[in-house]
C-alpha cells in the first residue's frame, strides 16, 4: 500500500458543524451524508441527477449530492433540510407554508424540493410562478402534481396560518403528519436501519428469458471477504411462491431454471457495505443461456410461444367478462356507431422512492421495517414463504415515499426476511432506481378495440370491448384488472346493451401489477375517445352527449346493480358546462389569431368502484383510552400519501366527538394494529373510514356510558382528564380507578367493516362495488402543428367524492392524479431494458402540469361514512381520455397509441396532410 | 490497482499525475456518476475543479474568449457577453436543471461526447476552439475536428481538455438556440439547432451559421444551408431536405428519423427567424 492509497481527510461545514470524514475516490456525497455523518434526509431517489430528491446547497448552490464527489466539498458550506429549518427563519417559513398548502404529500420530494426552494426564497422572496417552476424544474414529485408546491413557495414570505379547527370531516386542515414531512424528519424504508446493518444485493437477469446455472456457490463465497451469505432458491424453508391473488399466486422469490423477465432474482448476497458496494454484480458466479423471449401479447398468443406456465393455455392468465342485453343486435340497430383500436404502453410508477427496508431478527421474531401499501398482506406472503408461523413475524410500514399500486407487492422483504434469518444479523436493502424499475409492477399495456353505437337521438345503443392486456410474467394484480376493466368499461353512462371482455396475457415483461385504476384508465381511454366520435358523428355536442347518456340513481349499470342515491356523473359533467362554454370560445379566438399553434378543449368522464371486486374486503380500526385520558387511535391504513393519517383521524375525531387534537395515533405495525386492509382501489376513506367511524361511536358510547350521559352530551378532553357534558351537568369519570387491558387501555373499541357487496354471475351480472366514485375532466391544450407537441394548458377537474372528508387534500389527490394521468397521456413509456432510468423514462416536471381548478362534487354515498367515497384512482381515469380529445379539438387528428409523444403527434398530422 | 482521488491546483501536476496514474477525470460529476450506477468506481479520479486557470470567463487581448473548461453552465448562462453568446446561453439554461448547472462543466459537456449534448451546438456556431494540455505540449484543436463520433473525441489518455476558445462573434451577430425534448426541464434533447445570424442594413441575412444536435453521431455545421441563407430575410428562409442530407437522424424511445429530420428544418426556421427579434 502506497500513502496515495489512503484516503485523505476531507473537512467541511455540514449544517454549520465541522465535520470530517475519509471517503473513498468515487464516494458520492449523498452517500457520505446519510452513511457517515446520518443526514439521512437527503434523500437518494436514481443516483443520476434526474430526480433532485438529494438536492443540498454547497456555498448555497443547489446541487445534486448524488452526482458530487465528497472531495469537491472540502472547505465548503453543505446545507440540508434539517441544517436549514433549525438555521435559516426562510426555511422555517417554507415549511410552514408547505403544511398549510398541502404541498408534502408522500414527502420524499420535500426535502430537495425545499431546499431548492429556499436557494430561491433567499434571493427573492416573491418570486413569479416562472420563477419557482425554473427553480425547482430539477426536482420531481410524483404525488402532487406540484400545483401546491408552487403556491407554498410563491406565498412562502407569508405563509397563511394554520386553520384552527376540531378537523371533523369537511375541515380542510392540514395533514396531521405534515410537520416531520417538512423538516425532513420522516423515515422512509432507506432511513430506519441501525447503522451496523448488512447490506443485501439481488442478482437479477440481465434477459428477458434465461435459462442459468451458478458455478460452486460455497466455494466462491469462501473466498469473497466481507461477503457474510449467498441466497438463492435453495435457502427457502416454506414456498418459494408469492402472490397477491389466491389462486394466481406464482411468482418465486428466486427464480429456478429459468428467469421469465428481464431483472428477475436469481440469487442475493450480504455483506458488510464497503464489501456489498465493491460488488460487480456482473461478476456473480452464474452463467446464462439466453433464450427467445415474447414481449408483446400478439407474440405471446401466436401459438409458437413458449407457455410461460404451463397450465396457462395461450398463455391466457384469465378473462374477465359482463354482458347485458343484447349487444349485437343493438349496434345493429343503431343509427350511428364508431369504432376504434387502441393501443397504452407499460407506465412505471416512477414514486421517487425506491423500495427500501431492513430486517432483524429479535427475541427469535422476524421483523421487517420496509415501506409498503399493504403491511399485513406483507406478513401473510412472509409467512408462506418463511414457512414460518405469522406470530414470529412483525411488519412494521416505515414512511411510503410513493406507491401508487406497486408497493403493495412483495418487494424486499422476502430477500431482507431470509437474509436476516440466514445471518442473524439485521440487513438492509435499497433498490436502485433502475433495480425499482426492472423488478416492480407496471401499468399493463392494453390492447383494445371497441365499438359503440347510439341512435339519432344521442342515446346509447350498444358497445362491445374487447381488451388484451400484456400482464408480463406474472399475475400480480392482472386478474383484478381482467376482472374490473369489463365492468367499467361502458363508463359511467347507461348501456342496456353491452359486451365487455378482458384477459390478461403472460409476456418475459415484468409484471403488470396494480396502478391507480387497474386498467380502468386504459379502457376509458378507448371509450371516452370514442364518444367524442360518436357525439361527432350524430352532431351532438359533446358535453351534451355525456350527460344526455350519464347514469342516474335507480338506473342499472352495466352488471345490473342499482344505486338509490349517490350516482353523481351527471352532477360531475354539468359542473363542467361553464368551462367547456368559456374555454371553447377562447380556444376559438385563439386558433383565428394563432395559426402554426392550435387550442383545443377535451372531456371526459370515469368513475371507479371503491374496494375489492365482488370480494371480501374488511378493515379493522381500533381505538382505546388510557387512564390518564389520552384517546389512540390505531391507524392500520397505509398512508402512501394520499392522506390516510389524516382522514381516518378526522372521521375517527367526529364519530367520537373530540377534536382531531386530541388523538394520538399508533401505525400500522402488525404486531399492535388490527389490519386495516391494503391500501388500494380507492378503499381507504370508504372502508377503513367505516371501521373508524364505527370505531369513534363504539367508544363514544362506552366513554358515555360512564356516567349515563344523553348521547348527544359533548365530549372535552384536556390535560388528562376526561370531561363529559350534557349541557345542564358536567361530569368527569374517573378514568385511573378502571381496570386498563393489557394494550393499557380502560376504554377500547374494535370494530370492522366490510362494503356489501355480491358476486358476479356469468354474465358478468351482480353487485361488484358498495359505492363508485365519479368524476369528469376538462383539458385545455395547445398543439404546435409543426412540431406535434402538445402543451396542457388548463383543467378543470370535477369530482364527486359524496363528502369531501378534507377538501385540502381532495385537491392535493386531484392535481397529482392528473399528473400522472397527463404523463400517461404525453410522455411516459417503459420499455423493457431500455427506459430503466428516470433519463429515458419521462415523468411530468413542474414545468409540464398547467393549473388545475378543482370542482368538488358531494352525491352522499349510501354507505361511505359521512357519505364519503374513496378517490384516490378516479383522480386519473378521466386525464389521458380528455387531454387526447383535447388533441383532437385542436389539431383534428385521433391519437389512439398512447403516449402521443411529439413523434406520434406528428405522424398523425403528416398522415392528415396526406390525405 | 489502488485507486485515488486528486484534486490538484496547478494544471501541471495534474498533468504529470495523468501520465502517472491515468485517472479518469471528473469535474461536475454530472455524466460520470449516471453511467456508473451501483457498479464500483475501480478508477482514480483526477478533479479539474480547482485547477488554476481551468474556471471562468475571460476575453483575451485579441478580442477572444476563453472559458476554462471546469466553468460550470450557471457561470456561463450569469455571465455578461455579447449577443453573439446568446445562444450559448439559452442552451446553457436548457441544460439538466439548476442544480445539473451548478455542476455541469462546459468541458465536461464536450467530452462527454453526446450526440445530444446541449452545448455543443452553439459553440459550433461560434467556432470554438479547444485546448488540450499534456504534460509539457499544448495544442489547440477547432471543436469540430475535437468530435469524432458517439461518445469518441481525440482526447489522449494523458490530455485535459483546458479551456474552450471563442474568437469573437462577428459584431452584430446573434446567437439563437431551440431545443425540443419530450418534457419541461431535465429532458434529452429529440433535437436541437443553434444559429448565428447577422443582418444587413435592409434586414437581410448577411451571416449565418448553423449547427444542429442529436442528429447525427455528432453535431454538425449546416454549409450549404449557411451558404443559401445569405440574402434572404429570416423569417422567409426556406430549408430544403437536401440542406439536411449532411445529417443521419436515428429513431429511437425518443423519436422516429423521420420525425427529427422534419422538425429539425422547423428548428431553424424558428431559431433564424428569432434572430431578427432584439436580443431578450
Amino acid at each position: 500500500m502506497t500513502e496515495q492509497t489512503v484516503n485523505a481527510p476531507c473537512g467541511f461545514r455540514l449544517n454549520g458543524h465541522d465535520v470530517e470524514i475519509q471517503p473513498g475516490p468515487g464516494e458520492r456525497l449523498s452517500s457520505a451524508l446519510r452513511e457517515r455523518l446520518a443526514a439521512r434526509d437527503v434523500k437518494v431517489g436514481c443516483d443520476a441527477g434526474d430526480c433532485g430528491a438529494c438536492t443540498i446547497l454547497v456555498d448555497g448552490d443547489p446541487v445534486c449530492a448524488c452526482l458530487m464527489p465528497v472531495q469537491q466539498v472540502a472547505g465548503r458550506q453543505v446545507e440540508t433540510l434539517t441544517g436549514l429549518i433549525a438555521d435559516d427563519p426562510v426555511a422555517a417559513r417554507l415549511a410552514h407554508s408547505f403544511e398549510a398548502h398541502g404541498a408534502a404529500q408522500c414527502g420524499i420530494c420535500t426535502p430537495g424540493m425545499m431546499v431548492a426552494a429556499v436557494a430561491l426564497l433567499r434571493g427573492n422572496d416573491t418570486p413569479s410562478e416562472a420563477e419557482v417552476s425554473e427553480a425547482l424544474g430539477g426536482v420531481l414529485c410524483r404525488c402532487t402534481g406540484y400545483r401546491k408546491i408552487i403556491e407554498a413557495v410563491m406565498a412562502a414570505g407569508a405563509p397563511p396560518a394554520l386553520p384552527v379547527s376540531d378537523g371533523w370531516t369537511g375541515a380542510a386542515i392540514a395533514r396531521l403528519d405534515g410537520r416531520d414531512k417538512v423538516t425532513g424528519v420522516e423515515a422512509f424504508g432507506d432511513d430506519v436501519a441501525p447503522a451496523d446493518a448488512l447490506v443485501l444485493r439481488v442478482i437479477r437477469s440481465p434477459f428477458h428469458r434465461a435459462g442459468f446455472e451458478f458455478d460452486d456457490l460455497d466455494v466462491w463465497l469462501a473466498g469473497m471477504p466481507g461477503i457474510d451469505a449467498v441466497l438463492t432458491a435453495a435457502d427457502i424453508r416454506g414456498k418459494n411462491c408469492f402472490g397477491v391473488i389466491p389462486d394466481f399466486v406464482d411468482q418465486p422469490v428466486f427464480a429456478e431454471q429459468e428467469c421469465r423477465f428481464r431483472g428477475e432474482a436469481v440469487a442475493a448476497i450480504v455483506g458488510n457495505r464497503d464489501a456489498i458496494d465493491d460488488f460487480d454484480v456482473t461478476k456473480f458466479p452464474v452463467n446464462w443461456q439466453e433464450r427467445p423471449a415474447v414481449m408483446n401479447v400478439a407474440d405471446a398468443m401466436s401459438g409458437q410461444a413458449a407457455l410461460l406456465h404451463q397450465d396457462r393455455a395461450g398463455n391466457v392468465m384469465c378473462t374477465g367478462f359482463v354482458t347485458c342485453g343484447s349487444p349485437e343486435t343493438a349496434l345493429a340497430q343503431a343509427d350511428a356507431t364508431v369504432q376504434g383500436q387502441f393501443t397504452t404502453s407499460f407506465v412505471e410508477h416512477a414514486y421517487i422512492e425506491p423500495e427500501a427496508g431492513f430486517a432483524i431478527v429479535r427475541n427469535g421474531r422476524l421483523e421487517i421495517y420496509a415501506c409498503t401499501q399493504a403491511p399485513v398482506m406483507d406478513l401473510e406472503g412472509l409467512e408462506e414463504i418463511l414457512g414460518m408461523d405469522r406470530k414470529d413475524i412483525r411488519v412494521v410500514p416505515t414512511g411510503v415515499g410513493g406507491g401508487f399500486g406497486s408497493k403493495i407487492d412483495l418487494s424486499v422483504q422476502p430477500y431482507l426476511a431470509l437474509a436476516a434469518l440466514k445471518t442473524g444479523k439485521p440487513v438492509r436493502i435499497a433498490y436502485s432506481r433502475s433495480e425499482s424499475m426492472q423488478s416492480t409492477t407496471k401499468r399493463h399495456p392494453a390492447e383494445i378495440t371497441m365499438t359503440i353505437g347510439a341512435m339519432a337521438d344521442g342515446r346509447l345503443r350498444g358497445a362491445q370491448f374487447h381488451g388484451l392486456f400484456n400482464t408480463g410474467a406474472y399475475a400480480s394484480w392482472g386478474p383484478t384488472v381482467a376482472n374490473r376493466v369489463p365492468v367499467h368499461a361502458s363508463g359511467p353512462y347507461q348501456l342496456a346493451d353491452y359486451r365487455a371482455e378482458a384477459s390478461g396475457i403472460h409476456t418475459h415483461c415484468p409484471p403488470s401489477g396494480a396502478f391507480r385504476g387497474f386498467g380502468v384508465p386504459q379502457a376509458a381511454v378507448a371509450q371516452e375517445s370514442l364518444f367524442d366520435e360518436l357525439a361527432d358523428k350524430l352532431g351532438i355536442d359533446r358535453l351534451e352527449f355525456r350527460i344526455l347518456n350519464a347514469l342516474e340513481n335507480g338506473m342499472p349499470t352495466v352488471c345490473g346493480q342499482v344505486f338509490e342515491t349517490g350516482v353523481g356523473i351527471k352532477p360531475c359533467l354539468t359542473a363542467l358546462r361553464p368551462a367547456w362554454q368559456t374555454e371553447r370560445r377562447a380556444a376559438e379566438d385563439f386558433n383565428q389569431a394563432n395559426a402554426g399553434i392550435k387550442r383545443g378543449v377535451g372531456i371526459a368522464a370515469g368513475w371507479y368502484g371503491c374496494g375489492n371486486t365482488s370480494l371480501p374486503n374488511p378493515s379493522t380500526i381500533k381505538s382505546g383510552i388510557r387512564p390518564d385520558g389520552t384517546v389512540v387511535l390505531h391507524q392500520g391504513a397505509t398512508d402512501i400519501g394520499q392522506g390516510a393519517n389524516t382522514v381516518i383521524t378526522q372521521i375517527f375525531a367526529q364519530a367520537l366527538g373530540v377534536p382531531v387534537s386530541a388523538v394520538q395515533r399508533i401505525g400500522g405495525d402488525t404486531d399492535v394494529t388490527p389490519d386495516a386492509g391494503k391500501t388500494s382501489a380507492s378503499r381507504q376513506t370508504f372502508v377503513s373510514g367505516n371501521a373508524a367511524r364505527l370505531s369513534g361511536e363504539t367508544l363514544r358510547r362506552q366513554v358515555l356510558k360512564l356516567v349515563n350521559a344523553a348521547p348527544d352530551s359533548a365530549i372535552f378532553i384536556a390535560e388528562g382528564v376526561i370531561r363529559i357534558s350534557d349541557g345542564q351537568q358536567t361530569h368527569t369519570p374517573d378514568l385511573s380507578g378502571l381496570s386498563a387491558d393489557r394494550d393499557g387501555y380502560v376504554i377500547r373499541a374494535e370494530e370492522s367493516y366490510d362494503p356489501p357487496t355480491k358476486p358476479l354471475d356469468a354474465n358478468g351480472q351482480g353487485v361488484p362495488y358498495a359505492q363508485f366514485g365519479y368524476a369528469a375532466h376538462l383539458a385545455v391544450v395547445e398543439v404546435d402543428l409543426a412540431l406535434g407537441t402538445v402543451r396542457p394548458v388548463k383543467f378543470v377537474a370535477a369530482h364527486d367524492v359524496g363528502h369531501a372528508i378534507n377538501p385540502l387534500l381532495v385537491e392535493g389527490q386531484v392535481q397529482g392524479g392528473i399528473a400522472q394521468g397527463l404523463g400517461m397521456a404525453l410522455m411516459e413509456e417503459y420499455i423493457p431494458g431500455r427506459t430503466e432510468n428516470l433519463h429515458d423514462y419521462l415523468i411530468p416536471t413542474i414545468g409540464d402540469v398547467p393549473p388545475i381548478e378543482t370542482l368538488i362534487i358531494e352525491e352522499p354515498d349510501a354507505h361511505g361514512p359521512y357519505g364519503a367515497k374513496g378517490l384516490g384512482e378516479h383522480v386519473l381515469i378521466p386525464t389521458a381520455p380528455a387531454v387526447l380529445n383535447a388533441i383532437r379539438d385542436a389539431a383534428d387528428v385521433r391519437i389512439t397509441h398512447l403516449p402521443a409523444t411529439p413523434a406520434r403527434v406528428r405522424a398523425k398530422l403528416r398522415e392528415a396532410a396526406n390525405g | 490497482m489502488s485507486c485515488v482521488y486528486f484534486a490538484p491546483s496547478k494544471i501541471e501536476e495534474a498533468l504529470v499525475l495523468m501520465q502517472t496514474h491515468f485517472p479518469t477525470v471528473v469535474a461536475g460529476g454530472t455524466d460520470i456518476f449516471p453511467a456508473q450506477g451501483t457498479t464500483p468506481m475501480r478508477r482514480s479520479l483526477l478533479d479539474v475543479s480547482r485547477i488554476d486557470g481551468m474556471t471562468g470567463i475571460d476575453r483575451q487581448a485579441d478580442g477572444s474568449w476563453r472559458i476554462g473548461a471546469a466553468t460550470c453552465w450557471t457561470d456561463i448562462v450569469t455571465a455578461d457577453l455579447p449577443p453573439g453568446f446568446a445562444g450559448l446561453q439559452a442552451a446553457g439554461r436548457e441544460v439538466g436543471s439548476l442544480q445539473i448547472r451548478n455542476a455541469g462543466t462546459i468541458g465536461g459537456n464536450i467530452c462527454n461526447a453526446s450526440p445530444a449534448a446541449d452545448g455543443v451546438p452553439p459553440l459550433l456556431t461560434l467556432e470554438a476552439e479547444v485546448e488540450i494540455a499534456c504534460a509539457g505540449a499544448t495544442r489547440m484543436v477547432p471543436l469540430s475536428d475535437f468530435l469524432t463520433g458517439v461518445r469518441q473525441t481525440t482526447l489522449g489518455s494523458d490530455e485535459i481538455l483546458v479551456a474552450v476558445h471563442i474568437p469573437a462573434p462577428p459584431p452584430d451577430s446573434v446567437g439563437r438556440f431551440e431545443k425540443l425534448g419530450g418534457r419541461s426541464y431535465l429532458v434529452i434533447s429529440i433535437t436541437m439547432t443553434a444559429t448565428l445570424i447577422g443582418l444587413d442594413e435592409h434586414g437581410c441575412i448577411n451571416l449565418a451559421r448553423i449547427a444542429v444536435g442529436a442528429c447525427s453521431p455528432v453535431a454538425r455545421r449546416l454549409a450549404q444551408l449557411e451558404t443559401d441563407l445569405i440574402g434572404q430575410r429570416p423569417d422567409q428562409v426556406v430549408v430544403l431536405p437536401a440542406h439536411l442530407k449532411t445529417l443521419s437522424p436515428i429513431s429511437d424511445v425518443r423519436a422516429d428519423a423521420v420525425y427529427r429530420a422534419e422538425a429539425v428544418a422547423e428548428q431553424i426556421k424558428r431559431a433564424v427567424c428569432k434572430a431578427a427579434i432584439p436580443h431578450d
